[in-house]
């Protein structure tokens, strides 16, 4: 028998490289290296080939364009590979654990995804008549029903389509019951440990805004809030559980000193991740609360979806909830209530008195988060949600336990936190810093916690890991935060320079916005 | 001319009723890099404590104080096109507006130099 002929099966490795030359197209292995679309377009090229348009009398006179339009022109497969391109430099849960504190992102799961593909929700359009799309309404008026009771409230307006438009949302209910009362109340009360949007929110809803100091373990002072109160305040915005990742225990006495002083109480929802299924917003004296639907009930975002946010309301606020909203009436029919008909139909059906605000939105809300939410909601059941929040809370104390004697942290001394972990840049070495840690993640594969956020702390780091990530995606993630906090302790000088790995080096952030380049610059149209 | 600094990291100098405020050099390394600084326009009138502008920075948008009240007379409009003057020369060339003074005594409860120095050693 011949020997075999073993000439190319057994590859041989070349001497040790480093790897560091550059390659012909820019491309790294199959990591491609991507121009602006305008860049690799040109006029000459298109992806649909059109018959020339028919000679007619244009109706646009004056408004007729007369120059060329500028877009640049690529063929179906160029346009899909663009795109494709850049969506594989793009960081996704879909990819790994994303830790931003506050912002909740756990998995989508694919079955909502499945329900919000049915053809009687993707396929309808909101200005059908409304008998043909009663199972829409239906799943709006269902989850409108799930979301006050689990939070123990009164009504839900279902319109705002993210967080701050919530916000915004519950504040103008606040400022039309007050008006409504004749109470020319002009000042809300926002705790440092608030998110950022409170008070903007206030301020864009034309209340002037004072700051409620923090107690040294992270809470509302509410010894400084109770002597703030007064006839100039119309309310308070609370996030509960707050930017610190910690419950405020004395959420029901700062409710009841607000409402003894003729106040609202505003609670930021973001976080309910961490309390869902466990506590009732309601029950603590909570007069309006957004509910981020693209947080804790898991519809996409982050890129991958449009939020939204629909406000549930207290009794006194109710009233003033904006247009349109969904109503059952007797005979089953689900109504869609828009101004016209608003106060002749609450007359008729239930009796009750409306001073809406006014509306949020066009149309009725995020039709394809509703189903997403509500499919959510239904299939965790309530031991399900439950087990949402109980599982969000000891992954974040996992996480803040594991690290607490390698990072500060700042309230780890005040017992468990909820859903996510706080630490400080305390203890780097000379001239290193948070922004450094966050850029050695992403050369770890990780996208960056929440960083210098909230303000309480120096140089602060966030950590919402969420229920949806194993044990061993954890113990991932710790570790490599661990190993990138050493070298900031360590005053590792490359570390200083991160990513090395990443498809673009450090950039200046600085010089970005400072002098912010936002539109290319190039001509396309003399070609 | 006298100067005066506050618990906020303001600083105020003041020459017969002007005042020249600008924030320190210690609030400018804690903000970091800064990106664009809102300022108020002349005539504003501002009450000690009231905010009349905000310096964005790579880290976060932060009100500046009023150290005293009065009126705006002028703001530093180099800083449209060079805010980086408040990092690099914070308590001189990097200052941010002029106001009127409309009651001398609020100085009274200002810092001066050693005692704001002895503060921030203190933080």
């Amino acid at each position: 028998m011949t020997a075999p002929n073993t000439a190319g099966w057994r590859p041989e490795m070349g001497e040790a490289h480093s790897g560091d030359d550059a390659t012909y197209t820019g491309n790294r292995a199959l990591m491609l290296e991507e121009r602006l679309i305008f860049e690799i377009g040109d006029t000459a090229t298109t992806g649909v080939d059109l018959d020339p348009a028919p000679a007619a009398p244009s109706r646009l006179g004056g408004l007729a364009r007369s120059t060329p339009i500028g877009l640049p022109g690529l063929s179906e497969p160029e346009t899909v590979r663009h795109y494709t391109r850049l969506s594989r430099q793009n960081y996704a849960i879909d990819l790994g654990l994303f830790p931003l504190g506050s912002c909740t992102m756990k998995h989508n799961p694919r079955l909502n995804e499945a329900v919000a593909r049915m053809k009687g929700f993707k396929d309808v359009h909101p200005l059908q008549p409304k008998e043909t799309v009663q199972g829409a309404l239906a799943v709006i008026n269902e989850l409108a029903h799930w979301l006050i009771k689990l939070t123990g409230m009164h009504a839900v307006a279902m319109t705002p389509k993210a967080g701050a438009h919530g916000e915004l949302c519950g504040i103008l209910c606040i400022k039309a019951a007050l008006e409504a009362r004749g109470d020319p109340r002009d000042v809300i009360l926002v705790p440092e440990s608030a998110h950022g949007t409170n008070p903007a929110t206030a301020a864009f809803a034309g209340f002037r805004v004072e700051n409620i100091p923090a107690t040294p373990d992270g809470r509302v002072d509410l010894a400084a809030l109770t002597a703030r109160l007064g006839p100039d305040v119309a309310g308070v915005m609370i996030t509960n559980p707050n930017t610190c990742g910690l419950f405020e225990p004395q959420m029901k006495e700062i409710s009841e000193a607000v409402h003894a002083a003729g106040g609202f109480v505003y609670c930021d929802g973001a976080n309910f991740n961490a309390i869902v299924g466990k506590v009732r917003p309601g029950d603590l004296g909570v007069d309006a609360m957004h509910i981020n639907l693209h947080k804790t009930f898991s519809t996409p975002h982050g890129g991958g979806g449009p939020g939204s946010g629909p406000v549930v309301l207290s009794e006194a606020l109710s009233p003033f909830a904006p247009l349109p909203y969904t109503a059952r009436t007797a005979d089953g029919v689900i109504h869609l209530i828009e101004e016209a008909d608003a106060e002749e139909f609450e007359r008729e059906h239930f009796g009750k008195p409306l001073n809406s605000f006014g509306r949020m939105t066009a149309f009725h809300g995020q039709m394809g988060m509703f189903t997403r939410a509500l499919a959510y909601i239904l299939s965790h059941g309530a031991d399900g949600l439950k087990q949402v929040a109980e599982d969000a809370v000891l992954n974040a104390n996992y996480v803040l336990r594991s690290l607490e004697g390698v990072l500060d942290a700042p309230f780890a001394h005040s017992g468990p936190c909820m859903h996510e972990a706080l630490f400080t840049d305390h203890g780097f070495a000379e001239g290193f810093s948070t922004l450094d840690v966050a850029k050695g993640l992403i050369d770890e594969g990780f996208h960056p916690m929440t960083v210098y956020f909230p303000l309480v702390v120096h140089g602060a780091m966030l950590v919402e890991p969420t229920e949806t990530e194993s044990k061993a995606a954890l113990d991932q993630f710790i570790g490599a935060l661990r190993s990138v906090a050493l070298r900031a302790k360590q005053g590792d000088p490359a570390l200083k320079s991160a990513p090395h790995f990443a498809p673009r080096r450090r950039l200046d952030e600085t010089q970005a916005a400072r002098k912010p380049v936002l539109a290319w610059k190039g001509d396309l149209t003399g070609a | 001319m006298p100067r005066y600094f506050t618990q906020d990291h303001e600083w105020i100098e003041v020459d017969g009723d002007t005042g020249t405020v600008g924030i320190t050099d210690y609030a400018q390394g804690q903000l970091g890099d800064i990106t664009f600084v809102e300022l108020p326009e002349a005539g504003t009138a501002v009450k000690k404590g009231d905010a009349p502008c905000v310096v964005d920075s790579v880290k976060a948008a932060s009100d500046v104080y009023a150290p005293v009240s009065g009126t705006v007379t002028d703001a530093n409009s180099a800083l449209a096109d060079e805010p980086e003057l408040v990092n690099s020369d914070p308590e001189n060339g990097g200052w941010l507006f002029r106001l009127t003074l409309s009651d001398a005594t609020e100085l009274d409860g200002l810092m001066d130099k050693a005692a704001y120095d002895a503060y921030v050693a203190g933080l």
